[in-house]
């Protein structure tokens, strides 16, 4: 992008003023090389959100921000009902709760080393992952039901973990106000043979090792040290999630015409929050919330059972689970007063700042673990939410590398086993069903994590706390 | 006659013009489908759709499955044939390499065929999540053919 389109508000912040039908501002944070390298319509699509109805403070954009369908990716936007503020279906994309669960394992890199090639066949074939793979357990209209209610919760009851698990979750393992009867059939049929299942393109399961620690203080209060060994898992809610976005979708095209919301992107399809459509997709979307966080759970089980068979001495706790794809109800103080606002987070993370009352007692001095997946080959991190994130962002950092390059662009550049053989050269032992999927996600087709995390911080999102570098990558 | 450019991936164009080919987009991909009807074209876009997933000349068509979609443009109506699609993929655990498409008053009947993801034959590289409203266009081009196109999520 041509970063003099912009008004310069900080470094790392960059405005284009509310004008013609925007009701607020577009805010990016990036800096200068990733604004140079974003697309076009990213701001674009930031604009055009930022003229939906109800929308308050500003659209913002995360350092990793690129060009999505209707929202950016990395896109931040919140409403307020009571403004005639709109929920958009479009706004949290077809896989909802997509997200980021990390474990510890109580190992260092030594005593995983010599195992590591048999931990990644015993990963492989455990986790089920890819295209036509089924998960362990079948659920039936009743279970299914309870699941959607009950989350990771749920898949707690089934002996699917335990109960201390759930401290360690946004919402506690369990969206409230989830609404079963507003989930399709057809969602549902998705969903029936795809529970503890990872899915296919960018969603994996990593094992990491803690490479090194930028704020020692926070880590010791996440546990973290480096030489220490994690499992870290992206994926989200599956069919269900899927086909929820494309009902509402459809449905919200309607609802948007008949509230006369004019939409200046039909992928933008919204709803009124105080409208039947509107009510009846955040029951959807929140069941949906639900199935992404008790599919993090059987996917967790399944882990913990393949590091029980092979590493008996790993414990497994989780480090926290967060979701990037939401639009959740929460509290921001704007201009010192409090207000209830539908947040948005399209490719975003929520990043509770040092002290928030939602926040478990033991993260409340640092702030809230951020985790953000990078790609195959580079790093991953984990940042802490920081007191500024609040009112830049309703708290708020990114998500990933983001993109920088096409499917289509990589598998032309990369093929998958040259990508396999480069990384198992540097000690990253991958295994995949596709090797065209591997080409298509190669580290070079992501932006510099670094990069990004850097713009994060300077930007006052969220401070980094610990790298994460691969040595086990089981990809989709 | 077209051929596929630098940036999209396709097929050779048959006499009548059918063709499918897939144009870039930043996260995700673009499919589209040319053809001397409607019908035809919607069917090449279906066509570009299971290769994204997979090369279609791995599929047998040998099951045949019904779909039935209605919209009010046909715009609308190519997102809810390539739903229809995504949704019988994803709950039968099918693949498809045949599509026989009848459009007419905004309403679209087609039998597509094909057979049971077998991982090791097709090798199938990734799901595809949804078709999205994103560069979604339906036209007929000067030379008479129809286009038709939209970016999926995968």
């Amino acid at each position: 992008m041509d970063i003099n389109r912009f008004e310069r508000l900080s470094e790392f912040a960059f405005g284009i003023p509310a004008q013609k039908n925007m009701r607020v501002p577009v805010v990016i944070y990036a800096d200068e090389a990733l604004m140079y390298n974003m697309d076009d319509q990213v701001a674009e699509q930031a604009m055009n959100v930022a003229a939906l109805p109800g929308i308050v403070g500003a659209c913002y954009v995360m350092p990793d921000g690129h060009w999505g369908y209707g929202f950016p990716i990395g896109g931040v936007a919140a409403f307020d009902a009571a403004e005639g503020g709109v929920v958009s279906a479009g706004g949290v994309g077809f896989d909802i709760s997509c997200g980021v669960r990390t474990l510890y394992t109580g190992l260092k890199r030594q005593q995983v080393e010599p195992v590591k090639s048999q931990l990644a066949d015993a990963l492989y074939r455990e986790v089920p992952v890819g295209v036509g793979s089924r998960g362990p357990i079948h659920l039936n209209a009743k279970a299914m039901d309870e699941m959607l209610y009950g989350g990771a919760k749920w898949a707690v009851r089934q002996g699917f973990g335990a109960p201390q698990d759930l401290e360690r979750m946004e919402e506690r393992g369990q969206m409230e106000g989830a609404l079963p009867d507003e989930v399709s059939e057809q969602a549902k049929n998705r969903q029936r043979e795809e529970m503890g299942t990872l899915g296919s393109g960018n969603h994996y399961l990593e094992i990491q090792e803690v490479a090194a620690l930028q704020d020692t203080e926070a880590a010791a209060a996440f546990g973290l040290a480096e030489g220490d060994v994690v499992a870290t898992i992206h994926c989200g809610s599956r069919g269900l999630g899927h086909q929820i976005g494309t009902d509402f979708l459809k449905r919200m095209q309607l609802a948007a015409a008949q509230s006369g919301i004019h939409l200046p992107d039909r992928q933008l399809a919204c709803a009124p929050i105080e409208s039947e459509v509107g009510q009846s997709y955040l029951g959807a979307m929140r069941a949906a919330i639900n199935c992404a966080l008790a599919n993090r759970q059987i996917i967790t089980h399944l882990t913990r059972t393949v590091f029980d068979g092979l590493l008996p001495q790993a414990k497994l706790d989780l480090l926290y689970d967060v979701s990037h794809n939401t639009c959740k109800l929460e509290e921001h103080r704007m201009d010192s007063h409090s207000r209830r606002l539908y947040v948005h987070r399209k490719g975003a993370t929520r990043a509770l700042g040092p002290g928030h009352p939602d926040l478990p007692e033991v993260f409340r001095a640092q702030g809230q673990p951020v985790l953000i997946g990078g790609s195959m080959g580079t790093a991953s991190y984990v940042l802490a939410g920081s007191s500024e994130s609040e009112r830049r962002s309703f708290a708020s950092a990114c998500h990933g590398a983001g993109r920088s390059m096409s499917r289509h662009q990589a598998s032309k550049q990369w093929r998958g086993r040259q990508v396999i053989d480069e990384l198992a050269a540097r000690g990253i032992i991958v295994r995949s069903p596709s090797q065209r999927g591997i080409a298509e996600e190669a580290p070079g087709a992501y932006k510099d994590v670094h990069e990004v995390v850097l713009a994060a911080e300077r930007a006052g999102l969220a401070r980094p706390v610990a790298k994460l570098t691969p040595m086990v990558c089981i990809k989709g | 006659m077209k051929q596929p450019s630098s940036e999209t991936r396709g097929q050779a164009v048959s006499p009548g013009g059918a063709r499918w080919e897939h144009f870039p987009h930043i996260a995700d991909m673009g499919v589209r489908g040319y053809g001397a009807s409607l019908a035809e074209a919607f069917a090449q876009t279906a066509y570009a759709l299971i290769a994204i997933i997979c090369e279609p000349d791995r599929i047998e068509a040998t099951v045949p499955v019904s779909i039935r979609c209605e919209a009010p443009d046909v715009e609308l109506l190519l997102v809810d044939w390539l739903n229809a699609l995504i949704y019988e993929i994803a709950a039968r655990q099918m693949l498809f390499s045949r599509f026989d498409v009848e459009i007419s008053d905004g309403r679209l009947e087609a039998t597509i065929w094909g057979e049971a993801v077998d991982r090791r034959r097709h090798r199938p590289v990734v799901e595809v999540k949804g078709a999205t409203y994103t560069e979604l266009k339906v036209c007929r081009q000067e030379n008479a053919l129809w286009r038709a196109q939209c970016v999926v999520d995968v």
